[in-house]
């Protein structure tokens, strides 16, 4: 079995058609991209003693929330740990164990719901699920990046879009597998996460089998890698253990954290913001949300789940949008449109709730989150570019950490600013005013942040002894750039 | 036993029939995601 999962098992021959990798990883993506979609679980999470409503005894929903800020801590970490592991030993071997880990971590929550222990609920989701979702987002992306060095932006977006395009698939798919597993005695929630456990560990295998790596020196036929000191994408190799002390890192840690912050933010306050900014007017009568008869709330509630839905497929666009066309326009200045024009929106939304334009409102945040979107598929091509791609694999499982810090940023800043505007006496239709300028301004911060980066000095390129010395030892996952292959696909 | 040949050895290439397959297996079920969130965000809309 173990020769199976080696890394050089895995490399694929001259006739292997390269498009064959993308759905591999999209398989993979797509399945762990149902973390976004887990807070369909939450509120039936609360309800498993007392089924039709919470009674003494039951999961609060703080503590079942804890599941996903536990999944996203462990995703940055298990992908900053574990990608030097994951170069050394291939993708294939990363994707079984980030299936076990999912699909497992699935299996292990049901257990918990089960017999009601939320200590195996944060273990399965949280902890084990979470480092499945480190290692399954990081599996495909530097073979990917080593697959298409043509279009970096567009091999990379298409596996990540995927991650945008879990939870479509997994939050319905949820609410049908509960309501078919609801009864008397059972919310269904138990249930549900052994089925879906098991899916998605079929799916992810499907995925990690069809991993193929490149032979070394392969390059698409007629593709020649830019040579020019000056060419934005370089053709030389930093080391990971390198690569993270130099300020270029640390630099596009801020363009990532700045843009996740803000995103994130706005998506976990979606729902209640169009509701309190726009209330009454959302279903065509007058009145705050807090004027509304219950049968009005309830057909608000309804339309601002549509807002979020249609924020997550905005997002899912923008991974594939946005990368794709950072292959034509570059990187720094695709960065540099997502913070110029993403401040501009952001200080526009308080315009729209002011004056009432729902369709300006649901345009601003649409575009708002392509770019969202976008940010996560394109650093990976980023990191490629200005760090080479032996170790880019671990080099953005390292990056991921500025997603886990976001991940508790973003949501903590705008709910803490809304709370705080409430408790200064603003109407809740304008206590997202200030946020929206702060996030104006963090956006500024990572333009900033994106101006500043500069190619890498020559001093920190390794030198073809030391990829030698590193293909020898295993890592990298790329040797020397010798006796390149063509093939015509 | 089987001998432990690397993909690359023991594969024929890629037939069209498996890249289509495969493209169908993740498309139809992201297409099915799609078209929910589309459903729902209607609301918007309407």
């Amino acid at each position: 079995m173990a020769g199976l999962l080696d890394r050089e098992r895995t490399v694929a021959g001259p006739d292997f058609n390269r498009w064959l990798f993308p759905p591999a990883a999209l398989a993979i993506h797509l399945s762990i991209g149902m973390a976004y979609g887990l807070s369909v679980f939450w509120k039936p999470l609360t309800q498993v003693l007392g089924i039709t409503q919470s009674i003494a005894g039951d999961w609060t929903l703080t503590q079942v929330n804890l599941t996903f800020a536990l999944g996203i801590f462990f995703l940055g970490s298990s992908a900053a740990v574990f990608g030097r592991w994951l170069e050394r030993v291939g993708p294939r071997k990363a994707g079984v164990v980030a299936a076990f880990c999912w699909g497992g971590g699935f299996l292990i929550a049901a257990v918990g719901v089960r017999l009601h222990i939320i200590q195996l609920l944060w273990l399965g989701l949280g902890v084990i699920g979470g480092c499945g979702l480190g290692l399954g987002y990081i599996s495909p992306v530097s073979t990917l990046i080593k697959w298409f060095p043509d279009r970096r932006g567009l091999a990379t977006g298409m596996a990540i879009m995927g991650f945008g395009g879990g939870a479509m698939i997994g939050a319905p798919l949820a609410d049908l597998l509960m309501k078919h597993f609801a009864s008397a005695t059972s919310v269904g929630v138990w249930e549900t996460f052994a089925v879906m456990g098991l899916l998605y560990f079929v799916a992810m295998l499907a995925g990690a089998f069809g991993y193929r790596v490149p032979a070394s020196g392969w390059k698409p036929a007629g593709w020649t890698p830019p040579t020019t000191q000056k060419a934005a994408q370089t053709s030389r190799h930093v080391h990971v253990d390198r690569a993270w002390r130099l300020p270029q890192f640390w630099l596009l840690w801020g363009v990532l954290f700045t843009n996740v912050t803000a995103g994130i933010g706005v998506l976990s306050l979606a729902s209640p913001m169009i509701q309190e900014i726009f209330g009454g007017r959302l279903i065509g009568v007058t009145g705050t949300l807090a004027e509304l008869t219950t049968e009005q709330k309830a057909a608000i509630a309804s339309i601002a789940a549509g807002f979020t839905g249609l924020l997550s497929l905005a997002s899912l666009i923008g991974r594939i949008g946005w990368s794709s066309l950072s292959d034509k326009l570059g990187r720094k200045p695709t960065y540099m449109i997502f913070f110029s024009l993403g401040a501009v929106l952001y200080a526009t939304v308080p315009f729209a709730g002011r004056t009432g334009a729902v369709p300006l409102f649901v345009t601003l945040f649409f575009v708002i989150l392509t770019m969202y979107g976008g940010g996560f598929a394109t650093i990976p091509a980023y990191l490629a570019d200005m760090f080479g791609t032996a170790f880019v694999g671990a080099i953005h499982g390292r990056l991921l950490t500025a997603w886990s810090a976001a991940g508790l940023v973003g949501p903590a800043i705008v709910s803490y600013l809304r709370d705080w505007q409430l408790a200064r006496g603003l109407a809740a239709g304008e206590a997202y005013n200030t946020t929206m300028y702060i996030l104006a301004g963090l956006l500024v911060v990572g333009f900033l942040c994106n101006l500043l980066v500069r190619p890498v000095a020559d001093r920190h390129f390794m030198t073809d002894d030391d990829l030698r010395r590193e293909a020898a030892a295993g890592a990298g996952g790329t040797t020397a750039q010798a006796s390149p292959i063509e093939v015509t696909r | 036993m089987k001998p432990n040949l690397p993909d690359s050895q023991s594969a024929r290439g890629t037939s069209p029939v498996v890249l289509i397959a495969a493209w169908l297996g993740v498309g139809i079920p992201m297409l099915w995601g799609v078209l929910m969130t589309v459903k729902k965000a209607a609301l918007l809309f309407k």
